[in-house]
């Protein structure tokens, strides 16, 4: 526990200077509030719209979280399908890369106009943000096996699958997770675009009426939830990070 | 009885064209069953070519390869194989590093923890068995490594240059160690070494192999009764032996010097 402490402390210093230097700018400069808030009016009026807030950031966190398993559910099975399958990865990655540099701004409304306005279009939003940075991750882990242990399993009479479950898959998890933690900022992101674009609840929405009406403080509320929101999936997944990497020798006071 | 491993006329080359390499020309090997024979030669002559025939990585360009009598020739899973390096699975403790080869190997998982929970107080790692490769010493890797061949239901060990990575300290001991715990399990090994000493020490044949293409050049016996002392070194005779091989490897320009150790 105060190992964690003092992990998490230097950070969180530096954060809170960096408050106390923008409330006192607010301060000494008598900036408005429509042009720029300080973090006191921003948690002021948080408060005061709180149940609303509270009830567009559940919507928000509930299609991140539902489009980032999805997404890496979809990122893993790629990737173990592309290695698995002879021929396949060569052939496909490039298609792969190329189906990234689509804006998903752009890609939105045409995801609306071909499944509605429901959840759906937004699941395939997220699952397409998500999955690409899970799959490159994930294949680069895959193909790093040691080729000394590959020998030794494939002499005692190992099949291309038990390589696959002993080897090559409990290797990649370290790669994995760089992967999943870039992927869970994209995939809030993700919502936030999709909300923007087409919704009637969850923080996107939120910040884009927020703006309409000038509402500048609300903006900000909108963003510091966004924020919030992810540190603390990206401090879940190092979590689970953790434990599934324990067998990994760490460096003391790292 | 047939003999553990019979490997016929085996020839092997890589590359091809201009570039072709052959490695082994004709090899002939006979391990009986219970017999401990040792495979010395230069580097690079093609020994680990050899153990990757006879486990099946690699196919003979021609021969045969027979174990337990049967014609296993390019067929994997008929050995127990411990490589030059300890090849454990750093995120597998040591028990699961030994629970995964003798599953491979069609040993039941239970039965498999059982075993090694026996096994692991009696090669000094009693108080290791939930502990990570990575907190062992390399002399201690290679007992875990050594052990998973022992337990796996194969007939056949293949040990190559089990000590070759330690310390001479440390390789000291762990002859020794083999030592004991095969003459009171009798396995069929054949062990690959760059070591006079640790041929003569352990093994009841060596044969002497030439560099590439590799062919086998000499035969050798080893007279010492078993069980052997681990001061056979002092015995007049060992250092006859030990003098004639070297010689013979030498003269063949076959010994890298750092493998002697002078004493
Ligand atoms: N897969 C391969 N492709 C091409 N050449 C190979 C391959 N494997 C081995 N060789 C070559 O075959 C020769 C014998 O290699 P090998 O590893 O069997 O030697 P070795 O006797 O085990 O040597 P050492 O004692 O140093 O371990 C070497 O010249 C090596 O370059
Ligand atoms: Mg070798």
């Amino acid at each position: 526990m105060g190992d964690k402490l003092r992990f998490a402390g230097p950070p969180l210093a530096v954060l809170f200077l960096l408050l106390l230097i923008w409330q006192g700018a607010v301060w000494l400069f008598e900036l408005e509030s429509w042009k720029l808030p300080g973090p006191v009016e921003i948690v002021r009026e948080a408060w005061t719209i709180g149940p609303r807030l509270m009830e567009h950031t559940w919507a928000t966190a509930q299609l991140a979280i539902i489009g980032f398993a999805a997404g890496a559910a979809t990122g893993m099975l790629v990737a173990a399908l592309l290695h698995l399958i002879p021929g396949a990865r060569a052939a496909l990655y490039p298609l792969l890369v190329l189906s990234q540099n689509i804006p998903t701004i752009v890609l939105y409304p045409l995801l609306m106009i071909w499944l509605g306005l429901g959840l759906l279009p937004k699941l395939v939003l997220i699952i397409l943000v998500c999955f690409f940075p899970i799959a490159v991750a994930m294949l680069s882990g895959l193909s790093q096996r040691d080729p000394r242990l590959a020998d030794y399993l494939a002499m005692i009479g190992a099949g291309k699958w038990r390589i696959f479950r002993d080897l090559e898959l409990p290797g990649a998890v370290p790669y994995l997770f760089s992967g999943l933690k870039i992927a869970a900022a994209y995939s809030i992101t993700g919502v936030i675009v999709a909300e923007w674009l087409g919704a009637s609840r969850g923080i996107g929405y939120f910040i884009k009426l927020s703006y309409s009406g000038f509402l500048v403080t609300r903006v900000f509320a909108g963003v510091a939830i966004i924020v919030l929101l992810s540190l603390i999936v990206f401090g879940i997944i190092v979590a689970i990070e953790r434990w599934f990497t324990r067998w990994q020798p760490r460096k003391e006071g790292k | 009885m047939h003999p553990a491993l019979e490997v016929r006329g085996v020839t092997k080359s890589f590359g091809s064209g201009k570039k072709t390499l052959q490695v082994l020309g004709g090899m002939e090997v006979t391990v009986r069953e219970g017999e401990f024979v040792s495979l010395i030669g230069p580097s690079g002559s093609g020994k680990t070519t050899l153990f990757q025939l006879i486990g099946g990585l690699e196919k003979p360009d021609s021969g045969e390869i027979r174990i337990g009598g049967r014609a296993v020739t390019g067929e994997r899973g008929h050995i127990a194989y411990m490589p030059q390096q300890a090849a454990l699975m750093p995120w597998r403790t040591i028990t699961d590093n030994i629970v995964l080869a003798l599953s491979i190997a069609g040993v039941p998982a239970e039965e498999a923890r059982r075993q090694s929970m026996e096994w692991l107080p009696r090669i000094g790692l009693a108080g290791y068995e939930s502990s990570y490769p990575h907190t062992l010493s390399g002399g201690m890797q290679q007992r875990v490594s050594f052990l998973r061949a022992l337990l796996a239901p194969r007939d056949l060990m293949c040990l190559d240059e089990p000590f070759g990575a330690l310390d001479a300290l440390t390789r000291l001991q762990m002859q020794q160690w083999l030592l004991s715990i095969w003459e009171a399990n009798r396995r069929s090994v054949l062990m690959v070494t760059h070591s006079i000493e640790e041929a003569l020490l352990l093994s009841d044949r060596i044969l002497v192999i030439s560099a590439s293409p590799a062919t086998v050049i000499r035969e050798v016996e080893v007279p010492f009764a078993r069980p052997r002392s681990s001061d056979l070194w002092t015995d007049p005779q060992f250092n006859r032996w030990k003098q004639e091989l070297y010689e013979l490897l030498s003269s063949n320009s076959v010994l890298s010097v750092e493998d002697e150790r002078s004493s």
